[in-house]
């Protein structure tokens, strides 16, 4: 059946990008990143790496500090959540033995969201490490997909269609890397690596 | 004769020791190349588990649960409140979740540990994922009156799988709730009917005896380490250090997933990596559900 949405997109369209990461967004920071998906917007900016780590992190490895900065107010659950996620990660990929006994501060600044508000700072803040130089495993891709009462599965739902929908799923996946020889692409047992999920998590109900 | 043997056996004991405090991950994967653990279980097997409802005496509804060491106590206090202009025939639920520093050497005191908000959030997304509590049951008066529900959740001891213990405490002691009578008074405000005031009587009540909630399809959740090649169910707080990729599921008696909840790690989840984690979880969810019956049935009896 055909799940007609208000914005008049198909149910597996994202909506319209816009990326742009140079340093001539933001001087100050050695890597910095802005991420639309049509009105949901992310500032991410990188600093480091910077020497030293904090108490009860492990010094033989390069630590990441994540800031989350919500548009108005202070810090919540939510936020402390969101936190925590995206330094899971990011620490996943990024090559932590390089620079051991440093921190990399990562601060994200929710500029507007309308749905999809963590994949899309997933995005934001990985484009920020690449143009910080971070070294990095592979770049991750974070997508959010809801899902109807009907069990059509809708990609990239707004703030108004999130809330009208039975559940919702983010989903942060590896990228593949793409190498001339057969060996350099990853491909564990039977699947390639970007059918592996990385990060999911999921609110509401399903089968 | 035997001074030797005690020499070797004491220098042996200190070897395995040291052994696992200075290569930590390699007496993991020691112990996993041979499918064990090293407190003894196989890979897919939970800790022990324990329920223990009513422990709080003063509080409406309490539960306090044990896994492995893993402590956790619930209690909810139950208030009327003004519901608001969104939902006016809805009461309310406001889950918390407390680390004192008695739990563990890692939460020092004053500043709230990392792990509270997160575990908190994670418990009301669960809760309202579910549907288990049917909101409108709170409700008293349409637009005037309805239960506001606390529900404190304390970590006593913090041995891995917190949010496990805490889902499992959360269920119980709403299992074990009781909601309190009350009654209309000449102002048209809502107040308590404490039982041993007769003279109250005479108002009339809103809700008639106490009673307890309905609950749904109730959820129940089960933490998996992933590394390498193996699942490791219902992980210790050291096994969780170690090894840094967890993967929860949370399903329901009703078999709906609520939950698939993986933050980061180095570990990617394939597809049957997910579906052993979920057979992993259905059978648990089975074992708690009893766990939780036999429970209920106790209290019943007294």
């Amino acid at each position: 059946m055909e799940t007609d949405r208000p914005d008049s997109q198909t149910p597996n369209q994202l909506r319209p990008l816009a990326c742009s990461c140079s340093c001539s967004i933001l001087h100050r920071s050695h890597g910095s990143a802005s991420w639309a998906q049509r009105e949901t917007k992310v500032l991410a900016a990188v600093y480091g790496p910077k020497a030293g780590t904090k108490k009860n992190e492990n010094p033989k490895k390069a630590s990441i500090k994540v800031i989350w900065k919500p548009k108005t107010g202070q810090i919540g659950k939510v936020e402390k959540e969101y936190e925590m996620i995206l330094k899971r990660t990011l620490e996943s990929i990024c090559i932590r033995t390089i620079y051991p006994n440093t921190t990399t501060l990562v601060i994200v600044q929710i500029v507007h969201d309308d749905g999809v508000l963590l994949p899309c700072a997933i995005n934001a803040a990985c484009v920020a490490l690449v143009d910080a130089r971070i070294p990095l495993k592979h770049l991750v891709v974070a997508i959010c997909c809801s899902i109807t009462d009907s069990g059509c599965i809708i990609l990239d739902p707004t703030k108004d269609q999130e809330e009208k929908m039975k559940a919702f799923i983010n989903l942060v996946f590896p990228n593949t890397i793409v190498s001339v020889l057969p060996e350099g692409s990853l491909q564990e047992g039977s699947e390639t690596m970007a059918h592996g999920i990385m990060t999911s998590i999921t609110q509401g109900a399903m089968s | 004769m035997g001074l030797p043997n005690v020499s070797e056996d004491l220098s042996s004991e200190m070897e395995v020791d040291a052994f696992r405090r200075l290569f930590p991950l390699r007496y993991f994967e020691r112990h996993l190349a041979e499918s064990i653990r090293p407190d003894g279980r196989p890979l897919g097997k939970a800790r022990e588990t324990s329920i223990f409802l009513g422990a709080v005496a003063s509080a409406n509804g309490s539960a306090l649960v044990k896994i492995g060491s893993t402590t956790i106590l619930t209690a909810i206090k139950m208030e009327v409140m003004t519901p608001s202009l969104e939902s006016p025939d809805e009461g309310c639920l406001a889950i918390d979740f407390h680390m004192p520093p008695i739990c563990s050497p890692i939460v020092r005191p004053g500043r709230p540990a990392e792990a509270s908000p997160v575990v908190s959030k994670q418990l009301s997304d669960t809760i309202s994922s579910s549907k288990m509590i049917d909101l409108k049951e709170l409700s008293l008066v349409s637009g005037k009156a309805a239960w506001m529900a606390y529900l404190d959740i304390y970590c006593l001891d913090a041995d891995g799988a917190l949010f496990d213990a805490a889902l499992l405490s959360a269920v119980a002691s709403l299992s074990h709730l009781q909601i309190p009578v009350v009654a209309m008074n000449d102002d048209g405000k809502i107040v308590l009917v404490s039982e041993e005031d007769g003279q109250k009587r005479e108002q009339e009540p809103v809700n008639k005896e106490k009673r307890k909630l309905t609950l749904r399809s109730i959820p129940f959740s089960l933490t998996c380490i992933l590394h390498k090649n193996y699942i490791l169910a219902d992980p210790t707080a050291e096994e969780e250090s170690i090894m840094e990729t967890h993967v929860t599921v949370v399903l329901d008696t009703s078999g709906q997933l609520i939950s698939l909840y993986k933050p980061g790690g180095p570990v990617l989840a394939y597809t049957s990596a997910i579906q052993d984690c979920a057979a992993l979880t259905r059978q648990r969810v089975k074992e708690l559900k009893s766990f939780l019956d036999k429970a209920n049935s106790a209290m019943e009896v007294e």
